[in-house]
This record gives C-alpha cells, structure tokens and sequence, in this order.
C-alpha cells in the first residue's frame, strides 16, 4: 500500500480512448446520481478515501470489493444513512444538502434494501408496504394497498400479506423489503448485500426478483458478493478496494480482462472459493 | 353489644362492620392508581420521546439550543420526582399549592397529580431505555423510504417499544396501588386512610390490618392477571392465515396488467 500514489491507485476516469462502445453508451445517459470525491472516515479510520462514482438512468451496477473496501458505506452516504466526511453527491444534477433540499424527499426516491432485511417488526407485510406511500408520499389508503399489493404481487409475497416478519423466512422478508421499496416508485434502487443474509437455498428466490427488475430497466446499484449476478445481470462494475473505486468497466472486462491487476487479484481469490 | 374474642371473630366483625368503607377507600386507590398510571405513561411518553430525538452538528441552532433547554427541564423534572419520596412530594404540592400560590386542591385531585408526576418521571426513563432498545435497523428502514423521524417514531419505534416495557408500566400500576397509602397524608380517603380510622375506634391494629392487606393483595392479583392478558393479547397471534388471492378485489387488475407488460417485454426480446 505505501509508495502508491492516490493517482496511481484509482482507475483511469471513464472517458477517452479506452471506453469500449458499451460502456460509452452507458456514460451518454442521463446520470441520475454523481459522487464527487466523496470521503468517510469514523474518527482516524479512513473507510472512503476519494470517490468518484455515477449512476446512469436504466444502469445496473454491481459494487464488488473485499470486506472492509467501503462498498457499504458507499452505499450508506449516498443515502444519508451515513454522513459523509467530504464530497459531494448530485442528484439529478442538484447538490444534495444544498438550500432547499429536502432530505426526506430524496430518500422517498432512492431506495434501500438492506442487507438485514429491516421490515417493520410491529406491522404486517402489507402495512409495511403501504407505509411509505402512505405517510411518506400521503396518498390515500386505498391508493397505496393497491401499489402495496401490486409490487407484492410482483415479488410474489401476496399470499403473505397478513404476516409479520417475524414469521417469514430470509428469502421471504428481503421479497417484502424490495416490494417495500419499490412501491415508492424510486429512480434508483441500492441493494446493500441483499443475499448476504440469506441460506443458500434462498439466495435464488432474491436473486431471481432482482432480475426481473433489471430486465424491466430499473435503476440499480448492487453491492454484493454475488459474482455470477454481477457477471451476468449487471451493465457495468465497480471494483472497490482500500477506499478507492480501483475499477469501474463492463462485467466482460472486469471479469474477463481487468486492467487492474488488484482486480485480477480479488477476483482469482474469489472465483477460487467458489 | 357483645364485642368478639378471637382472632377471626374480630377479622369477621371488622369485615362486616367496616367492608364498604374499605371497598369504597379500595376503590379510590385503584382509581388513583390506574388514571395516575395513565396519565404517567402519557407524561413519561411525552417526555421519553422528546428525551430520544437525534441532534446532529447540522441542525440549525435554534433547533441545537431549544432541544438542549427542553432536555434540561425534563432531566430536572427527573431527578427531582425521583430523588424525593411521593409521600413527601405530595405533602410540598397539597401545602405548598395553598401557601404559595393560594391554590387550594382537593385532596383527591393533589393525589392524582402526585402520583402522576411520580409515575411520569420513572416512565420518561423507562420510555428513553425502550426507544433506545430498538434494533436501529428499523429506524433505517424508515429513513431509507424518507420517512421524517416524528411519523417513524409514531409508527415504528414507539409501538415497539411500549410492548416491550409493558411488563414495566405493569410494575408501575402494582406499585401505584400499594403506593397511594402514602396519601393518607394528605388526608386521601383511600385504602389505608379508611383502615387507620377504623383501627383507631377499637384499638384491633392487627386485625384491621389483616384483613386491609388481604383487600390489596386481591387488588394486585387482579391488576397482574389483567396485565398478563393485556401482554398476550399485544402479542397478537402466533399464527396467520395465508390470504387468498381471490379473495382481493384489486388483485384481478393488478395480475392482469402485470401479464400484459410481461407480454409486452417478451415481443420486444423476440425483435
């Protein structure tokens, strides 16, 4: 780590030569969030060190890293679960935390999933759906069981709709909380591990919804150690190591042919285990 | 008239002769134990919750200083109610009302505000330590759809953390019973009021006694098994019943426009 300058430990800025015909595609939509040299420590602990990082309208993302690179709390800061050190975070071109930013707002349309699920404990699969439309977008009751049910539906939770989460198993409540999510109808949906938790056996099921959602074009950013969902489903992914975005290019170059040889590195090691 | 000379003969004149003064001194202790209970939990809810809200270096200073002033009242307010006995707390309020502001309550009124305040200032605590004891992930959750955090703790914490100190509000309602004796100070026609003045007529203190004790153990037996049920019925079902799609109206359009869109990505993967 030491001798390595900060420049030399970040990826190359997407843009010039190098960009594959994909991934320009990708950098000539509309971004619907941008990162600007964000930084987060806890107290002398440096955990994001200087972040530069876009989402695209439509994009799937997959964030991938070791444990204890900032791929969480990447995903934390953007949505203020954390508060940054530094940097800034635009959304739809406005500085979030500017005069007349509405904190609340911003999070109503960039949703979370979690990785511990964090359904409600006192409501009921359908409460906890219809609460966000309900108190958060104040629409009426019977306007938001119907797109409580409809994104239940869409999950396949709607048989459960009467159960608290204490009666569901993994796969089950992390359906609920994306259905939870989405029927806030956000821009851009941030999974935080969502597998991480889970039994095997119901890794799929979760897997599976989510895609189902890139298909239909969600926006999405995936933290995850997901490899094959990251290969597979996401537009673009972002290695993360020690703080720093290490590389950010298709799934067919980081997985197939990565510039960075940290990269290539994490990944041999990963694809060992499995 | 011939005075018993028993034991039990004394317990069963003194049953006879004095039971409805005591179902009526009874009855006002548990009045005033149940709405001072209330009414604490109330105080103490207030209070607890104003005592959990989150500042941050961000808020703007008249929210920072205005927060930390409401904190201090409330903290004074506790360490005054729980740092000095209710029996003393209720002589300074029923006197010191009368002498310093010229406010002269009944006595049953002085009671219930002693006894309320009292609960409040144990409640507000026990209120702060429930919201604390909430697995932060749920205020997440919350935050993470943009919920503000007056309707999350409205919706989500707060619900959680009465049922979790339920047990306690009932500790707080058994001791209130047994704790307004200490009113009789302040001349509360309660339980122990009318057991001292009925002792004073015939000397019989064990007696009386024996059977006012028996009156309160009736009352806070009856107060745990009601808390017991109250606490099973909050638990709400163990079981759920799988719900019927057909059974929901709103379904049938939901299934049906879902199938079209299907339809609709499908055409488009084919070309």
């Amino acid at each position: 780590m030491s001798g390595q300058t900060v420049q030399e430990r970040r990826s190359v800025a997407p843009g010039g030569d190098e960009m594959s015909p994909a991934l320009r595609e990708l950098w000539q939509r509309e971004p619907i969030l941008k990162v600007r040299h964000l930084q987060k420590n806890f107290g002398t602990h440096v955990v994001l060190r200087d972040i530069d990082f876009t989402v695209h309208q439509g994009e799937v993302v997959c964030v991938i890293g070791a444990s204890g690179s900032g791929k969480s709390t990447l995903l934390r800061c953007i949505n203020r679960l954390e508060i940054p050190s530094g940097g800034e975070i635009y959304y739809h071109g406005e500085l979030a935390g500017g005069d007349g930013f509405d904190w609340n707002r911003y999070r109503a349309k960039v949703g979370m999933v979690f990785q511990s699920f964090n359904l409600f404990a006192n409501q009921t699969v359908l409460e906890n759906c219809m609460a966000g439309p309900r108190y958060v977008l104040k629409k009426g009751k019977q306007e938001s069981r119907e797109l409580a049910l409809r994104y239940l539906y869409k999950v396949g939770m709607v048989p459960y709709i009467d159960a608290k989460p204490a009666q569901l198993s993994g796969g089950q409540l992390q359906r609920v909380a994306i259905a939870r999510a989405l029927a806030m109808k956000p821009d851009v949906l941030l999974f935080d591990e969502p597998t991480s938790a889970l039994d095997p056996e119901m890794v799929g099921e979760v897997l599976g919804v989510m895609k189902q959602l890139a298909h239909e074009g969600m926006t999405m950013v995936v933290v995850t150690h997901e490899m094959e969902f990251a290969r597979e489903v996401s537009d673009r992914t972002v290695f993360m190591l020690d703080g720093f975005i290490a590389e950010d290019d298709t799934p067919e170059v980081i997985f197939g042919n990565p510039r960075n040889p940290k990269t290539r590195e994490f990944l041999s090691r990963f694809m060992h285990r499995l | 008239m011939n005075l018993p000379t028993t034991f039990f003969g004394w317990v069963a004149f003194i049953t006879e002769k004095y039971g409805v003064a005591f179902l009526k001194g009874a009855g006002t202790s548990v009045y005033l134990a149940v709405l001072g209970t209330l009414l604490g939990c109330i105080i103490g809810f207030l209070a607890g919750t104003v005592r959990t809200v989150p500042l941050t270096k961000e808020d703007n200073l008249f929210k920072r200083v205005g927060m930390n002033i409401v904190w201090a009242i409330i903290r004074f307010y506790v360490w005054v109610f729980r740092g000095t006995p209710m029996m003393v707390q209720a002589m300074v309020i029923f006197y010191g009302a009368a002498a310093i502001f010229g406010v002269h309550f009944q006595p049953l009124m002085a009671g219930l505000l002693v006894v309320s305040i009292n609960t409040g200032a144990y409640m507000c605590e026990t209120v702060r330590g429930g919201i604390q004891s909430i697995d932060p992930g749920q205020i997440e959750g919350a935050k993470a759809i943009g919920m503000s955090h007056g309707r999350t703790m409205l919706s989500v914490v707060v619900p959680q953390a009465f049922r979790n100190i339920t047990p306690q509000i009932g500790n707080y309602l058994v001791s209130n019973i047994k704790d307004t004796s200490v009113l009789s100070v302040i001349t509360v026609n309660e339980l122990f009021y009318s057991a001292r003045s009925a002792a004073g007529v015939y000397f019989k203190y064990f007696e009386v006694f024996f059977v006012v004790s028996c009156i309160y153990l009736v009352l806070t037996t009856l107060a745990n098994a009601l808390l017991h049920l109250v606490e099973r019925r909050m638990n709400g079902p163990r079981d759920y019943e799988l719900a019927d799609p057909a059974s929901i109206p709103e379904l049938k359009a939901i299934a049906a426009e879902s199938d079209r869109e299907k339809a609709e990505m499908q055409k488009e993967a084919v070309r």
